[in-house]
């Protein structure tokens, strides 16, 4: 009799455990384990594709190639240029980060004009072509570590204007990106939200984007995640590849140092 | 112009794995657009591969298949060096035709 009272009590602890194993599994690891079925078929390879072509591809008013812009690491060097920006830039005397660099070399090698673009609303015209490239050139970077370079006094600033902006509470909300994004273990709906503030791990946060949004089939370049955290905050939209959004990148960046990148990758 | 398609073709014994990425809008005609106007319908109808040259497999799609679609099939007999060709047309006539060897 007490033996089988035992075996009751030992099933009803066994059922217990294992409903709780499934309804832990249903949340974090159910995401996890869409985005590893989606992976195989990322459409950002779609973008990437493009990227490469319109790299090599002579366009413009002065019609010419991309092959000579300088990301960072020489004229034409593209493995390794993704992980290493937001840096400082010599020619353009500014820290940029991946688009804005696109966008000046667009303007210095194709003779695009700059402004134009940066007013073009994300996907469309040359902004979609800005976001293709920005995915190949992370994509040629993919498995390599954050290193970014903070020896240039520009890019110590960078970084400083970052952290505070990071901080800076403001808007109907009262909001910061450090709100959200500032301890461990947050999360909005069921998406688990990166701690910015620190390294958050190998193809996390900063080491994600671009990435494709498979909610709306749209790719996402780290321009238009920033200008999207922006909108949930209810500040106003930052400018394109305005100082605040390249400090945040910087920010994070530096943050992110020894991070392995993943981008482009998926997202729901 | 319809952008090409990304497609790797992977010998494992008799049979190969098929994998293609197609780029294509896939708007349902549910839609609206910010005018409130709606979007026409303009999806992938019919889908086609052949593996050397020999029809191995038809699809016909409607307006529910996803954005940028991705497709997942196996060719029994395929080696390594053959040729599968796969090709769509969608409801407004367009049409692309991409072909990968198999590896």
């Amino acid at each position: 009799m007490t033996k089988q009272r035992f075996t009751l009590a030992a099933a009803v602890l066994a059922l217990a455990t294992t409903g709780a194993a499934w309804a832990q599994k249903s949340a974090a690891d159910g995401i996890a384990e869409y985005r590893k079925m989606l992976e195989d078929g990322n459409p950002a390879e779609l973008f990437e594709m493009k990227g490469q072509e319109l790299w090599k591809q002579k366009r413009g008013p002065k019609n010419a190639s991309l092959e000579s812009c300088d990301l960072g690491k020489g004229p034409g060097v593209v493995k390794g240029a993704f992980v290493e920006l937001p840096r400082y830039f010599a020619d353009t005397q500014k820290v940029q980060d991946l688009e804005t660099r696109l966008v000046s070399c667009m303007e210095m090698l194709q003779g695009f004009n700059a402004a134009e673009i940066a007013k073009t609303p994300f996907g469309r015209g040359e902004m979609a072509n800005v976001t293709a490239l920005a995915t190949w050139i992370a994509a040629e970077s993919r498995g390599m570590r954050f290193n970014l370079p903070q020896g240039h006094g520009e890019e110590q600033k960078s970084y400083e204007i970052g952290k505070r902006a990071f901080f800076y509470r403001g808007g109907p909300m009262d909001f910061s990106c450090a709100s959200c994004h500032g301890v461990d273990g947050q999360r909005i709906r069921m998406q688990d939200l990166p701690n910015l503030t620190k390294n958050p791990g190998d193809g996390i946060g900063f080491a994600a984007w671009p990435a494709y949004r498979v909610s709306n089939g749209q790719m996402w370049s780290m321009q238009l995640r920033l200008n999207d955290c922006f909108r949930q905050q209810r500040f106003p939209y930052p400018g394109f590849g305005s100082e605040a959004t390249v400090a945040l990148g910087t920010y994070m960046g530096v943050n992110a140092k020894g991070a392995e990148s993943i981008a482009p990758a998926i997202k729901r | 112009m319809a952008d090409p398609m990304r497609i790797r073709a992977q010998a494992a014994g008799d049979k190969t794995t098929v994998r293609v990425l197609m780029s294509h809008e896939m708007e349902t005609g549910q839609r609206k657009d910010s005018a409130g106007k709606t979007i026409p319908a303009w999806f992938i109808q019919e889908v086609t591969a052949a593996h050397n040259g020999k029809e191995v497999m038809t699809a016909q799609w409607g307006p529910s298949v996803a954005k940028n679609p991705f497709m997942q099939f196996v060719v029994k007999g395929a080696k390594a060096g053959d040729k599968i060709t796969v090709s769509w047309v969608d409801n407004k006539g367009d049409k692309r035709t991409d072909e990968a060897t198999v590896s």
